[in-house]
C-alpha cells in the first residue's frame, strides 16, 4: 500500500550516463532539484532531455549512475513502484475508459480508498468535472491535456514529470495552461520537472532552468540569471538572441577586461567574464544595445562600435529588429521597442552601435567557427 | 500481408518507445514456434524420408522399409509429367486471369471508394463473401450451372451457334474457371491492402508534371502497388499448383485434367503408394521453396507477414 | 487526351459486374436450399419449399458432420488464437535475434499447398503410430490457422501506441495489470478478427482434413466431397447458407456498429 506523500520530494541524479547502440544520449549528468520547486529542463531536440525524463520515470535504465528520490536510490526500481508520475507529450489517455476512470486508474492500482471521489476532485480542479463520463476521443486537445494533468496529479506524486505537455496547444490556450500549471504547482506544493524546447515557457514558469545540450547540462540557474548572464555560447544563442564578439584580450584592469575588434574597444566586467585569458568571446543582448545617427562621445562605461549600415529592418509588432553591418566586425542586431508610429530610421543609413559595459557578458568558450 | 486486408484500421503507429528486450519474448514465441516445428517442419522432413523408402520385402501393399531409393522420384517426374505441366500451366493461367480481374476491382474499392468508408467496407465484404460459403459447394454450383444439360449451356450454345455436343465441364477451361473463381479473394485482398495505402497526392503530382492517365498508371500506381501484386500472385499461384478439387472428376474436371494434387491424393489414399505421393509432394514443395527463396532474396523477410 | 464523361462509369460498372459474377454461386447455393428436391439429387428445380430448412437434421449424418466441424474448429481456433496472439505481440513489441527465421516459419505454412501439408502430416501421424481421429485433425488445423491469426493480430498490435502501456506503468500498474487492463482490451477487436478468420478457415477446410481423418471423422466439407459423386442433398445447401448468412451478419454488423459508435462520438464533440 502506498502512502500519500504530503508534499514533493527532492530529486538527485548522480553521474547519469545513457548509451544507445551507435550514440550516447547522455554523457554525464548531475542534477539536484530541491523539493517543491518548479524546474525546467530546456534544450533543442536530440539533446537528451526526454531520455533524462524517461530515466527518472523508470521507463529507461541508465548505463551508469544513480537516481535518488527523497534520498532513496530508485535507479533500478520499476516505474510502477516509483512515486513519480508523468504527463506524456501525447497525453496517452486510455481510449477505452471514460476520463474519470482514466484519472482513477492510478488510485485503483495503489488500492487507495474512494478512488472515484478523489478522481472527481481532481477533475474539478481542472474544471472538467461536468463531463466526467466522456471518452478521451470526445474531448478537444486542451481538455485532453487537462485530463492528463489531473490523472497524474491525483496520485500526489513526490515528483511530477511533464514531457512537453503544451506543445500541441495553440498560443492562447498554451498561455492559459502555463498560468494554471504554475498556480496548481504552487498550491499543491509538489516538485515539477518540466521538459521543453520552448524557452519562453521555461523562463516564464520555472523557478530554476537547466539548459541541456548534447547530453550535458550547460548552465543551470534562475531564469533571469541565465538570461542576463549566459556562460556558454550555446546558452547565449539558444536562450534568446545574442551579439557575440571575439578577440584576444588587449587590456585589463582590476574591474574590466577588454578586447579589440576592428579598432574598437569592447569591455566586459571581470565579475561577468567566465574566461579571463587568451582569446575570449564577449556578448550582449540585442535589446540592451542602441544605435545612434552620430558618433557618440567616448565613455568609459559604454562600448561603442561603428560606423555601420542598416542592412535589414524587421517589424514584429512589439519591437523593431535592426540588423546593422559593421565592416570588419560583422552583423550586429539591435532591438528597439516600438514606442512611436512611424519608422525611426531607414535602410542604408549610417549608424553607430553602443551598449553599456555592465550589460556585456564573457563566455567560457568561443562560438563554433571561431575556435583556435 | 494478405489477411491484413481484413483490418482496414489505421496504418501502424510510429513511437519513440524502443522495442523491449530480454528473455521474456521467448516465452511468447516458443510455444507457437515449437508447434510449427513439430507439425509443419517435421512432416516435411517426414515426407522426404518416405519418398525414398523402398517397398517392403514381403510385398504387402502399404508397407515400406527405410532406404534410399530414388526410383519414386524417377517415376513421378516421368510418369506424372502431364500432371506437373498441367498444374503449373493452369496455375499460371488462373493467376493471370485472377490478377486481371482483381486489379480493377481492388482499385475501385481501395482508391475510388475511400471517400465513402462504409460503402467501401461493405463492398469489400461482398468481394470476400464467396469465402464464407463452403468452397466445395460453390464449385458444385458452377458444375451445375455449366452442366451439359443446363439452361446456361443451352443459352451459350444458341448464342454462339455451337454444336449440341459442345460441353464446358470436364475441359481445362472449366477447371481454370473454377480455379480463378475460388482464388480471387486471395488475389484481391493483398492488392486492396496495397491500393488502400496508396498516397493519391503522388498521382496528382504526376498529373501536375504532364503525365497522361496511362502514364500515371504505369509509372506511378503500378510500381507503388507492386508489393501487393507480388504478394497476391504468390498467394494465388502457389496454392493452385496443389489444388485438386477443381480438377477432379466429381467437380469441374475429368480424368484428362488431373493435376499434381489428384495424383498425390490417389497415391496416398487409394493406392497406398506413400513413396510416390511423398516424392510428388517433395517435388512440388521444392519448386515452391525455390520461388519463395527468389522472392525473399529480392524483398527481404520484413514484409512477409 | 480528354477524359470522356463516360470514362467515369467504367470502373463502377465493372465492379458491379464483377460482384455479380462473384455472387452467382452463392445465390445459386442459397436458392437451391429451397428446392423441393426428392432424394439426394439437387440439380433440377422442383419447386419452392421451406421443408429443408425446417427439417435440416432429418438426415442424421449431415448434422453429425456439422457437429464434428464445430467441435474441431472451435478447439483449433481457441488454441491457435492463444498461441498466435502471443507471437504477434512478440513480433511487434520485442527486439530479438532470429526474427527472419520466425517470419519465415510463419509465412511458409501460408504458402504451402494443402496437399503437401496434408500428406506430410498424415505421414507423420502414421510414423508416430497415433492413428487418425479428432486429435490428429485438430492438431493439423491449429497448424495452418496459426499463421493467419498472427498476421491479423499483428496488424492490430501495430496500431497500439506503446506509450499507453508506459502510462499504465507510470500509474502504478504492474506488468500483469498493464496487460489485462490496457493491452488486452485494446487488442480485443484484432484478436476476435483473428479468431473468426481461424474459425472460418478451419470450418471450410477439406484437403488437410481429408488426409488426416482416417475415416474416423467426417466434417461438413468431407461430407460434401463424398456426396459430390452421388448427389449433394439440399440440406447441405441449407447449412452452408445458414453459415454464410451468419458470417455476413457478423461482419456487416460489426462494420455498422463501429460506424454508429464513431458517429455518436463525433456528434458530442
Amino acid at each position: 500500500m502506498k502512502e500519500f506523500v504530503p508534499a514533493g520530494a527532492d530529486l538527485e541524479l548522480r553521474g547519469i550516463r545513457k548509451e544507445f547502440p551507435g550514440f550516447t544520449a547522455i554523457e554525464n549528468l548531475d542534477l539536484h532539484i530541491p523539493a517543491g520547486e518548479f524546474f525546467a529542463l530546456l534544450g533543442p531536440s536530440g539533446c537528451g532531455k526526454t531520455t533524462t525524463l524517461r530515466i527518472i520515470a523508470g521507463l529507461e535504465e541508465p548505463t551508469s549512475g544513480q537516481v535518488l528520490i527523497g534520498g532513496k536510490d530508485v535507479t533500478f526500481t520499476k516505474p510502477h513502484e516509483r512515486p513519480v508520475n508523468t504527463v506524456f507529450q501525447s497525453y496517452a489517455l486510455f481510449p477505452h475508459m471514460s476520463i474519470i476512470e482514466n484519472v482513477a486508474f492510478g488510485l485503483r492500482r495503489q488500492k487507495i480508498a474512494d478512488p472515484l471521489a478523489k478522481a472527481m476532485d481532481a477533475l474539478n480542479l481542472v474544471e472538467l468535472g461536468h463531463i466526467a463520463q466522456r471518452r478521451p476521443q470526445q474531448l478537444s486537445g486542451g481538455q485532453q491535456q487537462r485530463v492528463a494533468l489531473a490523472r497524474a496529479l491525483v496520485n500526489r506524486p513526490s515528483l511530477l514529470l511533464l514531457d512537453e505537455p503544451l506543445g500541441a496547444l495553440d498560443l492562447k490556450l498554451r498561455r492559459q495552461m502555463q498560468i494554471e500549471l504554475k498556480a496548481i504547482q504552487m498550491e499543491v506544493g509538489l516538485t515539477f520537472l518540466h521538459v521543453t524546447h520552448d524557452q519562453e515557457e521555461a523562463m516564464d514558469m520555472a523557478d530554476t532552468v537547466a539548459v541541456m545540450n548534447r547530453g550535458r547540462i550547460e548552465q543551470m540557474g534562475a531564469p533571469e540569471a541565465l538570461y542576463e548572464r549566459p556562460k556558454t555560447s550555446f546558452v547565449a544563442k539558444f536562450l534568446g538572441q545574442s551579439n557575440i564578439f571575439v578577440g584576444e584580450i588587449a587590456d585589463s584592469n582590476s574591474e574590466t577586461l577588454s578586447i579589440s575588434v576592428a579598432g574598437s574597444r569592447i569591455s566586459v566586467p571581470k565579475a561577468r567574464a567566465e574566461k579571463q585569458a587568451g582569446k575570449i568571446a564577449i556578448g550582449v543582448r540585442p535589446e540592451k544595445a542602441q544605435f545612434h545617427r552620430e558618433a557618440p562621445a567616448d565613455a568609459s562605461d559604454r562600448n561603442i562600435l561603428g560606423p555601420g549600415v542598416i542592412k535589414d529592418i524587421r517589424f514584429t509588432g512589439v519591437s523593431n529588429q535592426y540588423l546593422i553591418e559593421i565592416p570588419n566586425v560583422g552583423d550586429v542586431t539591435v532591438f528597439a521597442q516600438n514606442v512611436g508610429i512611424s519608422p525611426v530610421i531607414e535602410l542604408g543609413e549610417k549608424v553607430w552601435v553602443s551598449f553599456k559595459v555592465e550589460h556585456a557578458f564573457g563566455l567560457a568558450d568561443l562560438p563554433v567557427g571561431d575556435e583556435d | 500481408m494478405a489477411i491484413a486486408g481484413f483490418n482496414t484500421s489505421a496504418a501502424p503507429k510510429q513511437s519513440s518507445t524502443p522495442l523491449k528486450t530480454g528473455k521474456f519474448v521467448w516465452v511468447l514465441l516458443l510455444p507457437g514456434l515449437l508447434y510449427l516445428g513439430m507439425f509443419f517442419m517435421v512432416p516435411l522432413v517426414s515426407l522426404l524420408i518416405t519418398s525414398v523408402e523402398t517397398p517392403d520385402a514381403s510385398g504387402a501393399i502399404g508397407m515400406y522399409q527405410y532406404g534410399f531409393d530414388l526410383s519414386s522420384y524417377q517415376h513421378v517426374v516421368i510418369d506424372y509429367l502431364p500432371q506437373i505441366g498441367r498444374s503449373f500451366g493452369y496455375a499460371f493461367l488462373a493467376t493471370v486471369f485472377a490478377l486481371l480481374i482483381s486489379y480493377p476491382l481492388a482499385y475501385f474499392v481501395g482508391v475510388k471508394l475511400r471517400t465513402r468508408p462504409l460503402i467501401q467496407k461493405l463492398t469489400l465484404t461482398l468481394v470476400v463473401a464467396p469465402f464464407f460459403i463452403s468452397f466445395l459447394l460453390r464449385t458444385i454450383a458452377w458444375k451445375q450451372i455449366f452442366a451439359d444439360d443446363s439452361v446456361t449451356m443451352g443459352f451459350i450454345r444458341n448464342l454462339f451457334h455451337l454444336d449440341q455436343t459442345f460441353h464446358f465441364l470436364g475441359t481445362p477451361g472449366a477447371v481454370v474457371w473454377g480455379l480463378v473463381y475460388n482464388f480471387i479473394p486471395f488475389m484481391t485482398l493483398p492488392l486492396y491492402t496495397s491500393l488502400e495505402r496508396l498516397d493519391l497526392r503522388l498521382l496528382e503530382a504526376a498529373g501536375d508534371l504532364y503525365a497522361s492517365p496511362a502514364s500515371v498508371f504505369t509509372k506511378v500506381t503500378l510500381p507503388l502497388t507492386m508489393p501487393g501484386v507480388i504478394s497476391g500472385t504468390l498467394l494465388t499461384f502457389i496454392p493452385i499448383t496443389g489444388d485438386y478439387v477443381n480438377a477432379s472428376r466429381d467437380f469441374l474436371g475429368s480424368s484428362d485434367t488431373s493435376m499434381i494434387g489428384n495424383m498425390v491424393q490417389a497415391d496416398f489414399l487409394q493406392n497406398s503408394d506413400y513413396p510416390s505421393a511423398s516424392a510428388m509432394s517433395a517435388v512440388l514443395m521444392g519448386v515452391i521453396l525455390l520461388i519463395v527463396t527468389i522472392y525473399v532474396r529480392r524483398t527481404g523477410t520484413e514484409d512477409l507477414l | 487526351m480528354r477524359n470522356l464523361r463516360l470514362g467515369r462509369f467504367v470502373l463502377p460498372v465493372y465492379t458491379v459486374i464483377a460482384l455479380v459474377y462473384l455472387l452467382v454461386p452463392i445465390a445459386y447455393t442459397i436458392a437451391f436450399s429451397f428446392n423441393d428436391s426428392k432424394g439426394r439429387t439437387n440439380t433440377l428445380w422442383q419447386g419452392f419449399t421451406l421443408d429443408k430448412w425446417l427439417n435440416v437434421c432429418v438426415r442424421g449424418d449431415i448434422c453429425d458432420a456439422v457437429g464434428s466441424s464445430l467441435l474441431i474448429s472451435g478447439v483449433s481456433t481457441l488454441v491457435a488464437t492463444v498461441l498466435g496472439t502471443a507471437m504477434a505481440i512478440a513480433l511487434v513489441r520485442y527486439s530479438f535475434k532470429a526474427r527472419s527465421l520466425v517470419s519465415l516459419s510463419l509465412f511458409l505454412p501460408m504458402a504451402t499447398p494443402e496437399v503437401v501439408m496434408g500428406a506430410g502430416l498424415a505421414g507423420l501421424f502414421f510414423n508416430l503410430g497415433t492413428g487418425y481421429g479428432y486429435l490428429t485433425v485438430i492438431l493439423a488445423h491449429i497448424m495452418f490457422c496459426l499463421s493467419f491469426v498472427v498476421v491479423t493480430v499483428k496488424a492490430r498490435v501495430q496500431t497500439l501506441d506503446p506509450v499507453l502501456e508506459e502510462a499504465g506503468a507510470d500509474l502504478y500498474a504492474s506488468p500483469r495489470e498493464v496487460f489485462w487492463r490496457i493491452t488486452f482490451p485494446l487488442l480485443l477487436p484484432g484478436i476476435v478478427s483473428g479468431a473468426l478468420l481461424s474459425f472460418a478457415l478451419s470450418f471450410d477446410d477439406f484437403i488437410i482434413t481429408y488426409f488426416n481423418s482416417g475415416g474416423a471423422v467426417t466434417t461438413f466439407p468431407m461430407y460434401i466431397y463424398i456426396a459430390a459423386s452421388k448427389g449433394v442433398p439440399a440440406e447441405a445447401n441449407v447449412i452452408a447458407s445458414a453459415v454464410f448468412l451468419l458470417a455476413i451478419l457478423i461482419v456487416v454488423g460489426t462494420q455498422i456498429g463501429s460506424n454508429l459508435r464513431q458517429k455518436r462520438i463525433m456528434a458530442i464533440k
